[in-house]
């Protein structure tokens, strides 16, 4: 290793610190403002909560038992909700892509679902469903299917038109080219529909709890509103705001487990 | 001049072949009784003005498309190697897979398909590669790639489509000799389309020109190299610049 290399290598280092310190301090420097203008009644801290107070609902939520078996309902409903609408969508996407007429056929009624705002068959899915985790999924998969399938489509359909004539002349059957070429050559789009269906079952799973449940994040900040216990609604978001990031870590390791090596000099 | 043999007896054969393209507003003739034999084991080169069809007259011998009136006959059946413009890898699959891909469609791998690949990837200086990701090879490398997955399955045709368009002038030098040396061992009948007459007249044994469109053929040249000059040395013979002259003269220009 030369000596250029080695400072190079400290340079990279010392950026990465710097700003791992500064998003830390940014975070810290929020925190104490909170609680200093809150403790000194600058705001109001009935209406604003305070970071101690948020702490405190906290450990009493932990303690009641009630902590683990919210954040559990809710990491059970995204889950499910992204792994259905995934393959859903997916399943759609493939069956549009390899039926063009189906597609047109469709498409109108395709347009009008998407700018349908979806929270407006909320009432209806209670009726129908209840107010069990069926629901909140259901409502979930609602909001989430149709701009997923839509991306990974677009995907399908942006594949090299040169590629598809290889496979033809390679004399290759239509499902050939679709597992061995359509389906891999949309893996970026594919990843991205994920990420956009994490999103997307994050906000159906809360509006889900929001319309109906015993349980749930959605549900406590819900709750909190109601009482005018505002501590617990923040305590919520709190929570919610640390399982979405959780969340993305988990697919953005997955993205880089699926693409690592192959595209390391493009 | 191209000569006329028998009746059917090249590997293909095209008789009053033309093509027409409908849209909703009105239809395009693409292809004008196109006739042409197409010598066997020779290289065939295919020139025209943009947009006289030659892409599409490729398209129909693949059977991508279908003849409007006109037939493309062969007397047997076609194993049809074909190089286009992009090399066309797939850049999620290693070398070696890249190679292995039409063995693949065609649920032909075996031991001994394997082993003929391998000793093409060897012959071409690749197999310390095999494992790499074509991201990772240089624009000529990538090329004898492509070249290396169309002879994999032994193709008794073999299409070529402006393939070195897109490489830099020395790439494009040195693979031009390459792929004519590979064409010459293995005898295949060639056919490439280019626009560029330069190449067309290094590589060719023959060469067609097709007019404006709807494109039909012009006129036919044949060329009698010796079989052992690469196209590079061929660009130094007497003739070459008056023959390009002449074809230049030929083809209609906009």
């Amino acid at each position: 290793m030369t000596e250029e290399h080695k400072l190079y290598l400290k340079r990279i280092k010392r950026n990465k610190l710097i700003i791992t310190i500064s998003q830390f301090s940014l975070l810290t420097f929020f925190i104490v403002i909170w609680e200093l203008l809150s403790r000194y009644n600058i705001i109001n801290s009935f209406i604003f909560s305070s970071p101690s107070k948020v702490i405190t609902t906290l450990i009493n939520l932990y303690q009641d038992n009630n902590l683990f078996i919210h954040i559990f309902t809710t990491s059970v409903e995204v889950i499910l909700s992204l792994i259905l609408s995934f393959i859903v969508a997916f399943l759609i996407a493939l069956i549009l892509y390899s039926f063009k007429t189906i597609k047109k056929i469709l498409d109108p009624f395709i347009v009008a679902i998407n700018s349908l705002p979806k929270v407006a068959l909320g009432p209806l899915i209670i009726i129908w469903l209840g107010t069990s985790t069926k629901a909140i999924v259901f409502n979930s998969l609602l909001i989430s299917v149709i701009v997923t399938f839509m991306t990974i489509l677009n995907g399908m359909e942006s594949c090299d038109k040169d590629l598809i004539k290889l496979f033809k002349v390679f004399k290759a059957k239509k499902i050939d080219i679709l597992i061995n070429l359509i389906i891999p050559s949309s893996k970026n789009e594919i990843i991205s529909a994920l990420k956009i269906n994490l999103s997307m079952s994050l906000i159906g799973v809360i509006m889900g709890e929001f319309l109906s449940c015993k349980k749930g994040i959605g549900y406590l900040i819900l709750y909190g509103t109601q009482v005018f216990n505002l501590s617990l609604v923040m305590c919520g978001i709190l929570i919610l705001s640390l399982l979405s990031f959780i969340f993305n870590i988990l697919i953005n390791t997955l993205e880089k487990t699926i693409t690592k090596d192959k595209n390391s000099t493009s | 001049m191209l000569t006329i043999k028998t009746l059917f007896m090249n590997l293909i054969n095209i008789r009053n072949l033309t093509k027409i393209y409908h849209t909703t507003t009105k239809e395009i003739k693409a292809l004008e009784n196109i006739s042409i034999d197409i010598e066997d084991n020779k290289i065939t080169s295919i020139i025209g003005p943009s947009g006289c069809g030659k892409s599409t007259l490729l398209n129909l011998i693949t059977k991508i498309e279908s003849t409007s009136t006109g037939t493309i006959r062969n007397n047997k059946d076609l194993i049809i190697g074909y190089m286009m413009q992009t090399d066309a890898l797939l850049p999620w699959m290693s070398v070696f897979d890249n190679a292995m891909l039409g063995l693949k469609l065609q649920k032909n791998i075996n031991d001994e398909t394997k082993c003929y690949v391998i000793n093409l990837l060897k012959k071409y200086d690749l197999y310390e590669f095999k494992d790499e990701y074509p991201n990772n090879l240089s624009g000529g490398m990538r090329q004898r790639l492509a070249l290396i997955r169309t002879l994999a399955i032994k193709p008794n045709i073999l299409l070529l489509d402006e393939p070195f368009s897109k490489l830099d002038v020395e790439t494009r030098k040195n693979i031009t000799d390459d792929v004519y040396k590979i064409i010459k061992e293995l005898n295949i009948t060639t056919i490439l389309i280019t626009h560029d007459i330069e190449e067309a007249i290094s590589l060719s044994d023959n060469i067609i020109i097709l007019s404006k469109r709807p494109g039909s053929v012009k006129c036919a040249y044949k060329l009698n190299y010796d079989e052992v000059t690469v196209p590079s040395e061929r660009r130094k013979e007497g003739f070459f610049s008056k023959l390009y002259e002449n074809i230049w003269s030929n083809i209609d220009h906009d």
